[in-house]
């Protein structure tokens, strides 16, 4: 047993080791802030930082749906919400396009409204990440929702406290925990986000390039700034779910 | 437990065998560009050739030259452009001869109808346009910037699409009003092409060539020589290639 849990350590730390083996340390500085590098971060800061706020509106009152109220269809909802968890991210971004591009099924009648246009722009980003990360939200704090003692919850109630007052003076601390370890899980997963930008926003420095993306385009020709930007992630993605400990897999 | 593991393994090495030795398999990898005209000619190929088995692998020009770099085990190799093909037997890894199969111009893509009312490559510095490239990390997008020197034209794209499938697919889709693609995926896609003057239009050389290491050599050799014959050359005239 302890030898394949070995193997499987190892099978999750060779691709680390071999992006530290080929890392270019003496150019890291200058390639770290090269404009490419810049642009992308600022991007991917932006989109995923928007997503956790735009998952905390939704998600968070969807969550409370899904775990408070019993309805028809109520395992509908939950199969739709957790959808993108298992499908190909590039598929739902895809799917992004036919619904909200600008010949769209709800992007067309959009446009002709409004003249708004999501693909091609920093939405169309937001709106993608957010499609793919939002369903951690969703889980995260349902399942915490699901472990709050509901009597906490009547005695506010039976003490005079408004629906909404309860929820904000009762059940928000009490899920205070797994919120944070929502947004944070998130976030990164807004951040890794590639498939689903690259088919719906498309892919331009400055405006819709993230740091996925930036790595993708720049293994084309230019590995070591690849690599740099590699190594960006998986910096963030590793203090993120260090710092998460156990947080978001035990309840 | 430990039985199980041993049955599990031994399923796998049989099952692995079995496969190799019933069909000789033609690992191939194509540039993206050549989807359509390969996939017919890897039917042509296995029906003039039975019990081959063509498998190809498609994509863009450059991950392709990084997976045979990393030592995929490739038997041919085909891209879209001299320069990656070049890279590649830089590296030691390509086997005997590099030939030129075919040409291929670039060409504008619009949506059916042409409803932006695109004129020519002038047209891609207007701000108020959709527009699309190939991103110019990859050949296509390489030809086309070209083109936009020597035309004098500053483009202004909205995307830069790492492939030209994807940037042919947001055309047909009519998400963006007009790109620069390959003839040959005018005539794939569900597009209208408006063709771009001669003295400013690049092309591409596509050459292919066997890779060292290569599984089944026997098997490559047949299959570049099949691209040459004939059949073959009706086939790539057939998406809008031109001969060499």
């Amino acid at each position: 047993m302890l030898v394949l849990a070995i193997v499987a350590v190892v099978f999750f730390l060779l691709p680390l080791v071999g992006l530290l083996a080929r890392t270019p340390w003496g150019e890291l500085g200058s390639l770290l802030a090269s404009d490419v590098v810049v642009d992308a971060l600022v991007i991917s800061l932006v989109a995923s930082v928007a997503a956790v706020v735009l998952s905390a509106l939704l998600g968070v009152p969807l969550a409370w749906l899904l775990a408070r109220v019993a309805f028809t269809g109520r395992a509908f909802v939950r199969g739709l919400v957790l959808l993108p968890l298992v499908l190909p991210p590039i598929v739902g971004g895809a799917a992004l396009l036919f619904a909200l591009g600008r010949r769209g099924v709800i992007g067309e009648p959009l446009y002709e409204a409004t003249g708004l246009v999501l693909p091609f722009s920093i939405w169309g980003v937001i709106i993608a990440v957010t499609f793919v990360s939002m369903p951690f939200l969703v889980i995260t704090v349902e399942a915490a929702l699901l472990n709050v003692d509901t009597r906490y919850e009547g005695a506010a109630a039976s003490l005079g406290a408004s629906r909404w007052t309860v929820f904000r003076r009762v059940t928000l601390p009490m899920i205070g925990p797994s919120l944070l370890a929502g947004f944070v899980l998130t976030w990164a997963r807004a951040i890794g986000e590639f498939g689903a930008t690259v088919a719906f926003a498309g892919n331009l420095q400055g405006t819709t390039q993230t740091l996925p993306l930036a790595v993708f385009v720049s293994l084309e020709s230019d590995r070591d700034t690849a690599i740099a930007i590699s190594l960006i992630l998986v910096a963030i993605s590793l203090t993120v779910l260090i710092g998460l400990r156990d947080r978001w897999l035990t309840r | 437990m430990a039985n199980l593991i041993v049955v599990v393994v031994a399923t796998l090495i049989v099952a692995s065998c079995g496969s190799a030795n019933d069909v000789a398999q033609i690992q191939v990898s194509a540039a993206s560009s050549l989807s359509d005209v390969f996939a017919d000619l890897e039917v042509a190929f296995e029906d003039a050739n039975p019990g081959t088995d063509v498998v190809l692998n498609l994509g863009g020009s450059s991950l392709l030259r990084e997976q045979i770099l990393a030592g995929a085990p490739i038997d041919v190799f085909a891209s879209a452009g001299m320069e990656i093909m070049e890279e590649v037997e830089a590296a030691g890894l390509t086997e005997g001869e590099i030939d030129v199969f075919a040409v291929n111009h670039i060409e504008i893509a619009v949506p059916p109808g042409n409803p932006a009312g695109i004129v020519g490559l002038e047209d891609f510095d207007r701000d108020d346009l959709f527009l699309g490239l190939c991103a110019a990390e990859v050949p296509c997008g390489r030809l086309a910037l070209q083109s936009f020197r020597v035309a004098g034209v500053n483009p202004t794209p909205d995307t830069n699409e790492p492939n030209v499938r994807s940037l042919l697919t947001k055309i047909e889709a009519g998400e963006l009003d007009a790109g620069v693609v390959y003839a040959t995926d005018v005539i794939a896609g569900e597009v209208d092409g408006i063709a771009i003057p001669s003295d400013v239009l690049s092309s591409s050389n596509y050459p292919v060539g066997r890779i060292v290491g290569s599984p089944n050599p026997t098997g490559a050799a047949d299959f570049i020589a099949f691209m040459f014959t004939d059949e073959g050359t009706r086939i790539l005239l057939s998406h809008g290639f031109q001969s060499p």
